[in-house]
């Protein structure tokens, strides 16, 4: 047990919380806007190591783990950087991950090839509201039991889909796309790509829900009304404080999504046993992470707008950024009450089918195979 | 981070699992909700012999946090009677921090064969929240101190055989200030305990103090310094002592009720779609609330003092398991109405038992409002609230 960072996490922290900071932050992500992506941006990351930095170094990468690539998203959401880092660190690990790695070629390692994933499975041969579709050269898809990569295509792509949250949307016709993988390897592929990716999300949407709390309490503590400041009032005051434990449990939830993934890739089995609260299970825990994630910057962006009065409804502050991104990146995938559903799905049978748990109330349940919590 | 237990506490853990598999029987847990005190002396008694309740005092012993954690949490996941036992434990780590040679022999080495209890007395009939306004109060006599006063919500005080008694002894300097506490043994003359029932199965009390008169060495701390010692009380309560996996059982009770009842779109209650949601919800809130229990025993296992981290883990903790019993009473209907014993009580009465004990949990061991106080003055450096 140990809640810390380790020593090389830490140092990943600084070194991107200052790129980010300095590189790019909400004054980028506003001049990038509508599209969502600073190509400028983008080439002074390059220079980081960051694009390849999550494939294994076998295949040419930096070797990071899912927990540290979760580091880096965290700070990359607490300045909204309009970059499509996550999607393109987790297609390139899935692309290193098959039979035949080579299709992680070195422009995708270096990232001068933005490569992004179709999260959802294609649909009449159509990848449909792809998160980086805009402006990834080349898009990775499940479409049937085919795991698919469509051509290089020549940024920018003017198929941009105009969207509230101003993310890099576009639907990509997978017509020329060839052929990675078929059948068990291919649907296994992509599915640990979208768990990667629900887990990264929700690292950045942590990020997204702790700095627009930083914005809420810096404001009210600003902005004085009847002679003091709204932040000594309250019932502003209670608004802002269910925040903390909701953003540190999101935290906490996803970090150790990202620590049950790294040890599932290094063939540890999980636990699933809801009754118990024993759950190290990766997909259960990506899922859990992504709503809980979702959940919470959703309302730290609510709270903090409204904390800002009308000015956080206007464009000259950044609340606003944070408001929308926060609900756009929380969607994408899917309704988060269907991502519930999919998730109860892991740990019920439909219409049960066994016996229920104990023979007297409140039977502790028989001692599965644990580890942690 | 590692979010393992490491070998030393998964042993632990299985340990109590095994202790819970043998001695949490349909006995002990019918009998806690048929008497209404959730404390059982013969279990606590097994607990001690099994050589598992030294680790329960918070500082005591060569346990971490991190295994008082597990103890407390897999007591309270399982549906066991753990109140009484948190709250005599509770005090028994006040008296490793801060008692007397007096205090270990007489009261913390018999609190730990698991047959002697201890109740918290704070709170007043006209002072809660604001407990350090309490007037209950203790005047020198010689060696002796003489207490008048009553005290509410004092908890297994039919029970118990000491109270922790916060008193004032100095009204004439700020509250905080005057402050005293002390041990007492509930059998002194003086001493009348009357039930409170409540609108849950628990019952509760409230404690009259007559003319007590205590030994100075009952005294717990500084005289005057009572604050301080409140202070190490609540640092231990908020969190880590179970509280914030109530929805554990929960979930147990409402899948196994789900699977059984026929649902009238159609299969059973297990295939409505949104019931699954929210076990699914319930299932996340329930790793959160672990999560954030487990952030503060860790702070407290490396040094730290978890005061508001606890607060964060008990106010998240709490909204949600008072979510979640509000959906699943709502789904279950009529039969979500119905107590134990009763014919056909959705789960066997436990969805009923949820929905009157729920509204207590953001009131007792501080209340929501005094722990929003605590987040956003002290770690959001919000102003003093007007």
């Amino acid at each position: 047990m140990d809640l810390n960072l380790t020593e090389d996490q830490e140092t990943i922290r600084e070194v991107f919380a200052a790129f980010f900071d300095g590189e790019t932050g909400p004054v980028r992500a506003r001049s990038a806007e509508p599209l969502g992506f600073d190509a400028a941006g983008w080439e002074r990351l390059l220079e980081t190591g960051a694009p390849g930095m999550g494939v294994a170094e076998a295949v040419g990468g930096g070797g990071a783990s899912l927990a540290d690539l979760a580091v880096v998203a965290t700070e990359a959401g607490a300045r909204i950087a309009p970059l499509p880092l996550v999607d393109h660190m987790v297609t390139a690990r899935l692309l290193a991950s098959l039979a035949d790695p080579s299709a992680c070629d070195d422009d995708v390692l270096a990232g001068s090839t933005i490569v992004g994933l179709a999260v959802r499975p294609a649909t009449s041969g159509i990848a449909r509201t792809v998160p980086n579709g805009a402006v990834a050269h080349r898009v990775v898809a499940l479409d049937g039991d085919q795991l698919v990569i469509d051509q290089h295509i020549d940024l920018p792509l003017d198929a941009h889909l105009a969207n509230h949250g101003c993310l890099p949307l576009a639907h990509r016709d997978l017509a020329e796309a060839a052929v990675l993988a078929v059948g068990p390897e291919a649907v296994a592929a992509h599915t640990q790509a979208v768990d990667e990716w629900r887990t990264l999300t929700a690292a950045t949407l942590v990020g997204m829900a702790r700095e627009a709390l930083v914005l809420g309490v810096d404001y009210v503590k600003e902005r004085e009304q009847f002679g003091r400041p709204v932040g000594s009032f309250q019932a502003v005051q209670h608004l802002l404080a269910d925040l903390p434990g909701l953003i540190d449990g999101a935290h906490l939830l996803t970090a150790k999504a990202a620590w049950a993934g790294d040890r599932a890739s290094a063939g540890i089995p999980g636990t699933l046993d809801v009754e118990a609260n024993d759950v190290t299970d990766f997909p259960a825990l990506a899922a859990m992470a992504l709503v809980a994630a979702g959940e919470a910057a959703a309302l730290a962006t609510d709270r903090s707008l409204h904390v800002h009065g009308g000015y956080g409804f206007s464009e000259e502050y950044d609340i606003q950024l944070y408001y929308r991104r926060a609900r756009a990146l929380a969607f994408v995938l899917d309704d988060p009450a269907r991502e519930c559903r999919r998730l109860a799905g892991m740990f019920l049978a439909t219409g049960d089918g066994r016996p229920p748990s104990s023979d007297h109330h409140d039977s502790p349940p028989a001692n599965p195979e644990t580890g942690s919590y | 981070m590692d979010f393992s237990l490491g070998e030393r506490t998964e042993a632990f853990r299985a340990e109590v699992r095994a202790f819970l598999d043998e001695h949490l029987t349909a006995d002990v847990i019918e009998r806690m909700h048929a008497s209404g005190t959730f404390n059982d002396k013969d279990f606590n008694g097994a607990l001690a012999e099994a050589g598992l309740l030294a680790g329960a005092v918070p500082g005591y012993g060569d346990r971490d946090p991190i295994e008082l954690y597990v103890l407390f949490n897999e007591l309270e996941k399982a549906g066991a009677p753990y109140d009484g036992l948190a709250v005599t434990m509770l005090v028994a780590g006040v008296i490793h921090a801060v008692g007397t040679d007096f205090h270990h022999t007489e009261v913390l080495e018999r609190l730990l064969t698991g047959q002697f209890n201890c109740c918290l007395g704070y709170s007043e009939p006209d002072h809660g929240s604001d407990v350090a306004a309490i007037t209950t109060k203790a005047v020198r006599d010689g060696s002796e101190w003489v207490i008048d006063g009553q005290k509410m919500w004092t908890t297994m005080a039919h029970e118990a055989d000491w109270v922790i008694l916060l008193t004032r002894t100095n009204p004439d300097v700020p509250k905080h200030k005057g402050l005293t506490m002390f041990l007492v043994p509930m059998d002194l003359s003086g001493i009348e305990v009357q039930p409170v029932p409540t609108m849950a199965s628990e019952r509760t009390n409230a404690t009259f103090y007559d003319g007590v008169r205590v030994g100075d060495e009952w005294r717990l701390g500084e005289v005057d310094g009572g604050w301080a010692v409140m202070g190490v009380a609540l640092a231990y309560e908020r969190g880590v002592m179970g509280g914030t996996n109530p929805a554990v059982p929960l979930l147990r009770h409402v899948r196994d009720w789900a699977a059984e009842v026929p649902s009238p779109d159609g299969g059973t209650m297990l295939d409505d779609p949104l019931l699954r949601e929210r076990l699914a919800r319930t299932a996340m809130a329930n790793q959160v609330s672990q999560l954030l229990t487990l952030r503060a025993a860790w702070i407290a296992a490396t040094g730290g003092l978890p005061g508001l981290e606890g607060s964060m883990a008990k106010l998240y903790a709490t909204e949600r398991y008072q979510q979640a019993v509000g959906w699943f009473q709502q789904m279950a209907g009529a039969e979500g109405l119905l107590s134990f014993g009763v014919d056909g009580a959705a789960a066997n009465g436990w969805i009923d038992y949820d929905g009157r004990h729920s509204p207590v949990v953001t009131i007792y061991g501080g209340t929501t409002e005094i722990n929003r106080n605590n987040v956003a003055e002290r770690h959001l450096g919000l102003p003093r609230a007007h």
